[in-house]
């Protein structure tokens, strides 16, 4: 195979044509002693600067392993990716080398983590972790760099970052050391940020501190942001862009306006009158029946099948396709009509 | 960190206290008496017996036995007598040193040995080189330090002295400086160094997985960096704590490795000590070593503080 | 969701899915059976696993025939080493000969023979040692990790004690002091019982507290289970394996502790015969005649292998995280 090398790529701001970041029927397939986990089936998206996609979907439906792959931090095995694309300004990812990946992790494409206490390291303080970024990547030295990780500290809004930047991660609460993670992620100036669940471990009142930092940096800066949740609240303010994941499928992809507006699968369906409304109060809350597949012994068919309130016979033998809907919109149901128009079953 | 090593301080006072009157009571608790046990078949005046009773506070109760020569041990260094008048310290005074430079030289080998195979292994995990390090720590634990001994000192001793013609190693005695060391040193380690390499194996396996592992390699940081940096420097507070515990395991252990090679240390003499049945002596070695082990342990608890600002800022 | 049984294989959204973990893939257990189903996979998933070790089945084979040598010892070898008429001073140290296949020892004895009567006295002590610090240790770890307060805080502060003294040094002590006692090799064994319960109470106690911590324990409580039933039917089959483990592991060590309490002259005594009484007995005259030192040292090293890699592959079945 040949490697591509990193000259390729544009330089930052000399964008290219197309997307900043478009990933292409990308698989991911774990093997584990059990068989073969199909973790990713064939996933598509599509990111521009300043833009905003949400990836959707419960623990278990390959949208984190997505992320992974796209910033190459798979552990190479158990995983394997053996068909896909992931384009960054045009230049496949997987073809690059190594010391090539290595490059764009973290200077170009960063990502934030989950729970910010486990993925930040309890040996070194914070600020050594944030000017660790450009002592490694820009040369600088250990005072210039200190001083740069209490800028970056002040940006996210750390209060007294000064007195505060020689502290160990354990000494932070979560929600400062949550914004400890964005300022490490943003320090290079990224251009594309991937935020894994990042405010899933914290308050809700937290959560839109957090939420709302993130998109101002964001428009600061004109970055792509790939949100990934399993929570369609966090998403309705900041996404422009949704992609509902099942099963290692994206089974709707459309605009925040159109999903929120009426939903073109039945999993997408379920999971908007889900969440708790306050003009419903007194309503018994709706759920999903069943549990999520077992990856290792899939349904056959559409993968939602067993679930799903729509189903028909032909559910159960045939996997839909990613029928377009109009535009950019995109529904892997047979049935999307009768689900768009709300007719159940 | 100031009030984490005042408690561990006061935590080991009376783990201390206990573990000397262990040992104290089970030597002088013994039935029967130790003065008419020396003398053996011949009789004593009873007026000596009675001399020597006193001098030893054999009549008091065994709590204040054991106070009066615990606070000896702690106030003035001294460890008493033996049964023929000789002091216990100054017997230990020439020898502990040899015991020292034996558990020294065996640190120093199972920390280079045990943490370089633990690396490799932990790097090549599930691979032929790891398979092959792991066997050969189950085959370390499982040779008996009495084994290893006399095998090493047949083959690398006299065997290879015979194959090459000039003495390689030496098999017994302290009289060649560190080279009289290297082979007992080896011996001693032996099963320290085969646990540390799992130890460091498993710890940097271990660390390899968490989840800032993951976020320094999405730092965009190589390879080395992210295992050399951020990897060993957190798998390294459980192997620092097991090699600081081990030095005084080790001076324990030395009772056997002496007698194999002769060597005239504290381990030799506890051996001797108990062969001719003198207890004063018995005691005395085992109390020190004992202290060794604690002391040793209270500095890994500093090491580890150092090492883990959680635990620093407590 | 977090309420929800995760299905058993369904990876976790996370690096953690790795080839080990699938190991105990299994259908998710019924909500209400969860605890004992959970127990239940835990060792039948160990048994599957054991049984496709050769490290496991090869270990099992040496222990068989260490346990007939133990037991029988006439089996192998038609020679009676306790009786006196088989040793000839005349033949001391000689090498291997027809019927004599190890050669002689320092009084013209029989040193085939008494390797393989040896191996009874290692067996007995390592597999007495072994239960009884296990039930020892077991049951009060598990008595100060269910019942916590003062009888926690006194027995860990009293394993404290002895975990500061080398438990080789500890047990000399004993066995130097007691020797006259004529307790024979129990006093190896008690010396050994002494010094190693804490390290099986430790594991049981933190084994205990962090199933006392778990659902199924609280709802037992809250439901009014009396203590001595949480305590044997709740905590006790989800903290037993890993003393088990440590136990196996640990009848190796307490093998080897016997050969050099025994090498030392305070383990077993002669005329009773063991493995490292007979390296004593051998070492003055090593380096001239090997033979009477090696052959039990190579029996003793292949006893205490076979007992450790028993445990380690219990170990690695019962607790796949680190393979």
């Amino acid at each position: 195979m040949s490697k591509t090398s990193l000259d390729e790529l544009p330089a930052e701001g000399g964008r290219g044509n197309g997307p900043l970041l478009d990933v292409d029927n990308l698989h991911v397939e774990f093997a584990t002693r059990a068989g073969v986990v199909r973790a990713v089936n064939g996933v598509s998206y599509s990111l521009n600067p300043g833009e905003t996609v949400a990836v959707l979907g419960e623990s278990g439906s390959g949208k984190s392993v997505t992320a992974q792959a796209i910033m190459g931090i798979l552990d190479v095995p158990p995983a394997r990716i053996p068909q896909g694309e992931v384009r960054f300004h045009g230049t496949d990812l997987l073809k690059l080398s190594e010391e090539a990946r290595t490059q764009v992790r973290g200077q170009r494409i960063a990502m934030i983590f989950q729970d910010a206490l486990s993925a930040l390291n309890p040996v070194f303080t914070v600020g050594w972790q944030i000017s660790e970024m450009f002592r490694v990547h820009r040369g600088m030295s250990k005072r210039d760099g200190m001083k740069k990780a209490v800028e970056l500290m002040d940006k996210v809004r750390i209060p007294a970052a000064k007195q505060r930047v020689n502290d160990y991660p354990h000494q932070f609460s979560g929600g400062m050391r949550q914004r400890i993670m964005i300022a490490m992620a943003i320090a290079l100036d990224p251009e594309v940020l991937i935020a894994d669940e990042p405010t899933t471990a914290l308050d809700v009142t937290v959560q839109a501190q957090i939420m709302e930092l993130l998109a101002e940096l964001q428009r600061e800066s004109n970055m792509g942001m790939i949100l990934i949740t399993h929570d369609l609240g966090v998403v309705a303010d900041v996404a422009d862009k949704i992609a509902v994941m099942y099963a290692g499928r994206i089974v709707e992809n459309a605009s925040v306006h159109d999903i929120y507006k009426a939903p073109a699968h039945p999993y997408t369906k379920g999971l908007l009158e889900s969440i708790p409304r306050v003009d419903l109060k007194g309503h018994e809350l709706y759920a999903i029946k069943g549990l999520p597949p077992n990856l290792l012994d899939m349904p056959t068919g559409c993968a939602f099948h067993p679930r799903c309130p729509y189903r028909q016979d032909d559910c159960v033998t045939d996997a839909p396709p990613l029928y377009e809907i109009g535009g950019t919109r995109n529904s892997a149901c047979h049935y999307w009509r009768e689900v768009l128009d709300g007719d159940q079953g | 960190m100031g009030r984490y090593i005042i408690r561990r301080l006061i935590q080991a006072i009376p783990v201390l206290l206990g573990a000397t009157l262990f040992i104290f009571a089970i030597v002088f608790a013994l039935p029967g008496d130790p003065v008419e046990a020396l003398a053996g078949e011949k009789r004593l005046d009873p007026n000596i017996v009675a001399i020597i009773r006193d001098q030893y506070h054999l009549n008091d109760p065994l709590l204040l036995q054991y106070w009066y020569y615990i606070s000896g041990v702690f106030l003035h260094g001294d460890f008493g007598k033996t049964f023929a008048g000789v002091s216990v310290s100054q017997l230990m005074a020439g020898k502990i040193q040899v015991t020292l430079n034996l558990a020294l030289v065996a640190l120093v080998m199972e920390a280079v040995i045990g943490v370089v195979l633990g690396l490799w292994a932990a790097l090549r995990r599930g691979r032929a080189t790891d398979t092959a390090i792991l066997a050969s720590t189950l085959l370390l634990i499982s040779v008996p330090t009495l084994v290893t001994g006399f095998v090493l000192q047949l083959w690398l001793g006299v065997w290879l002295k015979q194959t090459v013609g000039f003495e390689v190693f030496p098999i017994a005695g302290a009289t060649q400086g560190l080279k009289s060391y290297l082979l007992p040193g080896f011996v001693l380690a032996g099963t320290s160094i085969a646990y540390l390499t799992r130890l460091t194996r498993t710890s940097l396996v271990e660390t390899l997985r968490s989840d800032y592992i993951r976020t320094a390699t999405a730092k965009g940081l190589s390879r080395r960096r992210v295992v050399g940096r951020h990897g060993l420097r957190n798998a390294l507070i459980p192997m620092v704590t097991y090699l600081g515990a081990d030095l005084g395991a080790l001076m324990g252990g030395a009772v056997i490795t002496e007698t194999i090679f002769n060597l005239p240390g504290i381990g030799l003499q506890l051996y001797q000590g108990v062969y001719l049945r003198e207890q004063p002596i018995v005691v005395g070695i085992v109390t020190i070593l004992v202290l060794v082990y604690i002391v040793a342990n209270l500095v890994v608890d500093m090491l580890y503080a150092v090492l883990d600002p959680r635990i620093r800022y407590e | 969701m977090s309420d929800m049984p995760q299905a058993g294989p369904v990876p976790q959204d996370t690096q953690t899915l790795t080839t080990d973990e699938k190991a105990t893939a299994s259908p998710p257990p019924a909500g209400g059976r969860k605890k004992a189903a959970r127990s239940a996979s835990l060792w039948s998933d160990a048994w599957y696993d054991l049984r496709r070790r050769p490290m496991f089945i090869f270990s099992l084979i040496l222990i068989a025939i260490l346990l007939v040598m133990s037991f029988w010892p006439s089996l192998f070898t038609s020679i009676n080493p306790f009786d006196a008429r088989t040793c000839e001073l005349s033949t001391a140290r000689q090498g291997p000969s027809s019927g004599h296949p190890f050669g002689r020892d320092s009084l013209g004895c029989d040193v085939f023979a008494r390797t393989i009567y040896g191996a009874k006295n290692s067996i007995i002590i390592g597999v007495t040692t072994t239960v009884i610090t296990a039930l020892v240790g077991g049951l009060l770890g598990l008595i100060a990790g269910a019942r916590g307060g003062l009888t926690d805080t006194i027995t860990s502060r009293v394993t404290e004690v002895f975990f500061a003294i080398p438990s080789i040094l500890g047990a000399l002590l004993i066995t130097a002091t007691f020797r006259d006692a004529s307790l024979g090799i129990w006093l190896v064994v008690i010396a050994l019982s002494i010094l190693a319960w804490p390290m099986t109470f430790r594991i049981m106690r933190a084994a205990v507290l962090t199933a006392r911590g778990q659902d199924f324990v609280l709802a037992a409580r809250a439901l009014g289970a009396s203590q001595a039933r949480v305590m044997f039917k709740h905590l006790l089959p989800n903290a037993v394996a890993p003393v088990i483990v440590v136990a196996t592991i640990n009848l190796g060590g307490f093998i080897a502790a016997e050969a050099a309490l025994s090498f030392l002259g305070v383990g077993v005594q002669s005329p009773d015969i063991s493995w490292g009484l007979m390296i004593a007995d051998a070492r003055n005259r090593f380096l001239e005649a090997p033979l009477p030192l090696v052959f039990p040292a190579v029996f003793l090293s292949v006893t205490v292998l076979a007992f450790i890699m028993l445990g380690d592959a219990v170990r690695d079945a019962l607790d796949p995280k680190l393979r």
